[in-house]
């Protein structure tokens, strides 16, 4: 077995040295009946060949994003991600590191996460940034709850136009908590959050560019909250987007979550992804997740170290911040390596070039007879109406090799008023190409 | 006050510039934004016009102060960075309850195909059967492996699996009537995401003592389930490294009384193909696909964290969860009434699963087992060199796939187990587990997983031994100066957590602080 | 002014109906550095042996019990800027907070500063 290094005499030999006839009576503390006897339902090994033979017809059944016009977004991006993030992510070094417990030999994983941080911390416009968590749907959660132990408010307030999925996640966290209220789905861009603040409020979560593609004004968020003396929370799905858009700490806001998952990591088919969390410096004893900070070591040497731990799971037990114990570590690097690689010129022009391509998608849509699209604003997503239900019309696409969009119906399910309704999203990678394809294929669905 | 005293002094050190820039391949190297600026990039991207028509007056105005590097820039400051860290494949990893195993290189290469990495989750479900077939496979493994009716598959790390099996606990109590059941049972050996997790779902933790042999006391158990016990979480092996000889006893016990057993499965690598935990008693258990399933550990995650269930459980999994549907799979997002919710966005991490089936395949159900008893065997085996030395805390029990020594060995010495795991690091070895559990004194916990060849394992114990002798003789000064040899000497935590610095600002940035 | 310990390491520097709550040199000694000390406010009303404040040292967090019942009357701001006052003057400027005594026959259950010295050892 190609990853068993043992050989039976070894095995025999290490047996001697124990003092014991078998391995099976070193699982003498096990009782009898729970000792597995009958073969399993399940192959014996294979070879390497036959395991990729078996893994390549599994994968050949899917649709790749590159593999005709594309226009998929609602929460996950498809970008170009440099051939050198791959390559360097893949260094034993970086892929098989364990967390950076001790110090002295983790220092690339502790400079990397540092750099990390300050590269969330400018994007976002905020004092502090962790050094990442699961996904943007459960910092969501997670920031709301941090929010409830600032304020020790109760109350939380959720736009109608946070991703839907985000949303779920919270009210899973919150479980039938009376004091969460989710606004109904926004597809106009329409919301009465702000006049729902009230000295009970905790904290308002508000999305930019929001789930149909909207921006929505932080500034005026942030005021309302803190007239009322509570939180603002903006996630960001897109954090290409903040290439181009105005930072949401410069703006006010007192915790950003974002998905990272645009930057340095594939789509993945919806994991692993990078949640970022930055916040105001007076909040960190409450953030959660992972901290790298600077420090010396015993020669005077600046080194970095895991800080503020105390907040964390293994010290603090029940009075934890949160549960969690893993960050997205790998996925954090080749994030923190491809905004390297971009540096902040690449960055701005990474995120004009997709608004640029988002335009010429918007105007071909709009002379498209029968579409009417919703947005008067947009960063790289827009949603429109059809005279016929969305997923019918993705799922007609589909078949001819087009993967139009997201029919919002999938993901809000309790509201008929979105069932005409289809998100798309364009990047760098959308092609005049692609363009034209789909605009012939609504046509022709359309007719 | 509750005086934990495990806070160790790393007061050292008195503040200098990095100058140097390293010798012969270790490097010392400068931050990203010591080297690069905002005008540098390793992209060559177009300058496109954009019109401010469409962005609402929302565009930025801060200033972005992101440095930059070229390709050739980037790739010396990454490689270099990483020849400060070690790895699984650079050495070994005697690190308790992380089973720190080979992280196969087919899995990679698997996980990249384009019909796996290139593949968007709200993409149409009949263009994705293949990706759904990768899910369903994997299923069937891990219900197999555990003898379980079903199996959640989204959560995205061991704690977040944790938290939705007791979500799972604390729905199916309400949904009998039982919702007022507010205390959950916890070994004090626990790892702390248990009580963490069951805190966080508003629950009352009450602790169980560990008997005299390292299992948990049965009788307390049994005294603790009174009609307000939702769940019990165990975890089995435990953390001591010992199979719970009563966990079937345990089980019965708890259903009677109306709760339900969570098992946390990060000890899974010792009995899996060997012993079905479905066959034990469990409702819930998460699988570190990290641990267990090889998929690398990248510096500190991504994980997976899939939950088996019991019969009495499957109908509280959470949504998305797979389906036949005629001729091929569906993905069930939503369920009428929405009770079940979801824990995350999207399906969950499919990276990490393409990576565990292909491991799965690889190793076949009598690898898998096979691994198991190597693991077993790795670890009896260095208990068996090091116990004459080493202090063995539970001699009654063979170690499963962990063994855990305490720091009574090392009494009169001035050496703690911190000053050993640092001396060991300057003999080429990641430092075991140190502190944890928090049963014994100074813990010192060593899982070597199957990976581990009899040379490395010899080698490992050659060295304990050599270091065990030298402490014993008084040579502290061998331990308490550790480590020497590696790139940074023992770094200041005290410093870091009184004055977190936790992102890099220019010279001039920085407000002047007292000291 | 009196000085009366707990088991628990805790010492009430007790003046008139007010006492001064901190730990003793022994406790700051075993813990390690000190990096953090979690205060309650100021009006809360606190019963003998209940939690009342943490104090955390790099690696582990230790909760400190009210040695007597009483509301918290004031608490000392300097640790947060400078929390390592706890482990160079424990008695002294490293004071946690001021407690107003509700029940001074509680004192009678502490000990001295003779009967502690056996335990600190």
């Amino acid at each position: 077995m190609r990853y068993l290094p043992h050989s039976e005499a070894e095995r025999a030999e290490m047996l001697g040295v124990i003092g014991a006839d078998s391995i099976e009576a070193l699982f003498s503390a096990v009782p009898e009946n729970a000792l597995q006897k009958a073969p399993l339902d399940l192959p014996s090994h294979a070879a390497e060949f036959m395991v990729e033979a078996h893994m390549r017809a599994l994968a050949a059944r899917n649709h790749a994003a590159s593999d005709g016009p594309f226009f998929v977004g609602a929460g996950a991006y498809r970008h170009h991600v440099p051939a050198s993030v791959d390559h360097l992510i893949q260094r034993s070094e970086w892929l098989t590191a364990y967390t950076p417990y001790q110090p002295e030999i983790s220092q690339g994983t502790l400079q990397m996460l540092f750099e990390f941080q300050t590269q969330v911390a400018r994007i976002t416009g905020m004092d502090v940034a962790n050094a990442s968590l699961y996904d943007g749907s459960t910092g969501t959660a997670e920031a709301v709850l941090m929010a409830r132990r600032l304020t020790k408010r109760r109350k939380i307030i959720l736009s109608g136009g946070l991703h839907p999925h985000y949303r779920d996640v919270v009210r899973a966290y919150l479980k039938d908590d009376p004091h969460l209220i989710c606004l109904s789905p926004s597809p106009e861009g329409q919301g009465d959050i702000l006049d729902r603040i009230d000295e009970d409020t905790a904290a308002i979560v508000v999305q930019t560019p929001d789930f149909y593609g909207h921006l929505r004004n932080v500034k005026v968020a942030a005021d309302a909250a803190h007239a009322k003396g509570a939180l603002l929370i903006v996630v960001v799905t897109e954090v290409v987007s903040l290439g181009l858009l105005e930072a949401p700490g410069a703006l006010g806001a007192d915790i950003v979550v974002a998905e990272g998952q645009s930057i340095g990591n594939s789509l993945n088919f919806g994991g692993p992804y990078v949640g970022l969390m930055a916040t105001k410096k007076e909040y960190i004893r409450q953030m959660p997740g992972r901290l790298c900070g600077e420090t010396v070591d015993a020669n005077g040497e600046r080194g970095f170290v895991l800080t503020l731990s105390t907040r964390e799971q293994h010290i603090r037990r029940e009075k934890a911040t949160s549960n969690i114990c893993t960050n997205s570590g790998l996925c954090a690097l080749a994030f923190s390596i491809h905004m390297a690689l971009l540096g902040e010129a690449g960055f701005v022009r990474l995120a004009r070039l997709n608004h640029a391509r988002a335009c010429v998608l918007a105007d071909a849509l709009e002379r498209v007879k029968g579409i009417e699209l919703l947005n008067k604003t947009f960063f790289n997503e827009m949603t429109i109406r059809l005279p016929k239900p969305g997923a019918e019309v993705i799922e007609t696409l589909a078949a001819r090799g087009i993967l139009a969009g997201v029919p919002a119906s999938r993901l809000v399910s309790d509201d008929p008023a979105v069932e005409s309704l289809i998100i798309l999203a364009a990047t760098e990678l959308t092609s005049d190409a692609d363009i034209a394809a789909l605009v012939s294929g609504l046509e022709e669905v359309l007719a | 006050m509750s005086m934990n005293r495990e806070g160790r002094p790393t007061h050292t050190g008195t503040g200098a510039d990095i100058n140097a820039t390293g010798a012969a391949l270790l490097p010392n190297e400068p931050l990203l934004f010591e080297i690069g600026d905002t005008h540098h990039s390793g992209v060559d991207l177009p300058d496109v016009e954009i019109s401010p028509d469409r962005l609402g007056g929302f565009e930025r105005k801060s200033a972005l102060d992101l440095a930059g590097l070229t390709e050739p820039e980037a790739m010396r400051h990454y490689v270099r960075l990483s020849r400060l860290n070690h790895s699984i494949d650079g050495g070994f990893y005697p690190l308790g309850s992380c089973t720190m195993k080979h992280n196969p290189r087919l899995n990679e290469k698997m996980a990249r195909l384009p019909g796996f990495a290139d593949i968007h989750p709200l993409q149409p479900v009949s263009t994705v059967q293949g990706a759904l077939e990768v899910m369903q496979q994997l299923s069937h493994w891990l219900m197999t492996l555990t003898n379980t009716a079903a199996v959640a598959l989204s959560p995205k790390a061991g704690a977040h699996g944790e938290l939705l099996g007791m979500m799972a606990i604390k729905a199916a109590q309400e949904a009998r009537g039982e919702g007022h059941r507010k205390v959950v049972l916890v070994p004090e050996s626990a790892h702390g995401t248990n009580p963490a997790t069951a805190a966080f779902l508003g629950y009352i933790v009450k602790t169980i003592p560990a008997r005299e042999d390292g299992t948990v006391d049965v009788s307390a158990v049994k005294e603790a389930l009174t009609s307000d016990v939702a769940a019990i979480m165990l975890t089995n092996p435990n953390t001591c490294g010992l199979f719970e000889p009563q966990v079937i006893e345990i089980a019965q016990a708890v259903h009677e009384a109306g709760a339900y057993f969570y098992c946390d499965g990060a000890n899974f690598n010792a009995i899996m193909g060997v012993v079905r935990p479905g066959d034990l008693g469990i409702d819930a258990m998460h699988i570190n696909l990290h641990k267990t399933f090889s998929t690398p550990h990248g510096g500190g995650g991504p994980g997976a964290g899939p939950v088996v269930l019991s019969e009495a459980l499957a109908p509280f999994a959470p949504v998305p969860f797979l389906r036949k549907d005629g001729s091929g799979l569906e993905l069930v997002e939503h369920v009428e009434g929405e009770a079940l919710g979801r824990i995350t966005a999207f399906h969950g991490q499919m990276g990490m699963y393409v990576r565990a089936l292909t491991y799965m395949l690889s190793h076949g159900a009598d690898g898998l087992a096979q691994a198991a008893k190597d693991a077993v065997l790795n670890a009896n085996y260095i208990k068996a060199r090091l116990a004459g030395v080493f202090s063995l805390p539970f001699p009654n029990y063979p170690a499963m796939h962990e063994v855990l020594f305490d720091d009574s060995f090392l009494d009169g010495t001035g050496v703690t187990t911190l000053d050993f795991a640092k001396a060991l690091i300057d003999e080429g070895f990641h430092p075991m587990t140190m502190y944890f559990p928090l049963v014994v004194h100074g813990a010192m916990l060593i899982e070597p997983t199957e990976s581990e060849s009899k040379q490395t394992l010899d080698q490992f114990c050659d060295v304990m031994l050599d270091l065990a002798d030298d402490a014993r003789a008084g040579n502290s000064e061998r331990f308490t100066a550790a480590p020497l040899k590696a790139p940074k000497r023992r770094l200041d935590e005290t410093r870091a957590a009184r004055q977190p610095v936790l992102k890099w600002e220019r010279r001039e940035d920085i407000p002047q602080a007292a000291e | 002014m009196t000085i009366k310990f707990t088991q628990d390491h805790e010492y009430i520097a007790v003046e008139g109906p007010t006492g001064t709550v901190g730990i003793t040199a022994y406790a700051q000694d075993q813990l390690g550095d000190i990096v953090f000390v979690e205060l309650p406010s100021i009006g809360k009303a606190l019963k003998k042996g209940e939690e009342a404040a943490v104090v955390e040292s790099v690696k582990a967090a230790s909760d400190i019990y009210a040695p007597v019942s009483g509301t918290v009357t004031a608490v000392n701001d300097e640790l947060s800027g400078d929390p390592g006052l706890v482990n160079r003057d424990p008695t002294g400027t490293g004071w946690m907070f001021k407690i107003s005594i509700s029940d001074p026959a509680e004192l009678d259950g502490l000990m001295d500063e003779v009967a502690y010295a056996e335990i600190a050892k």
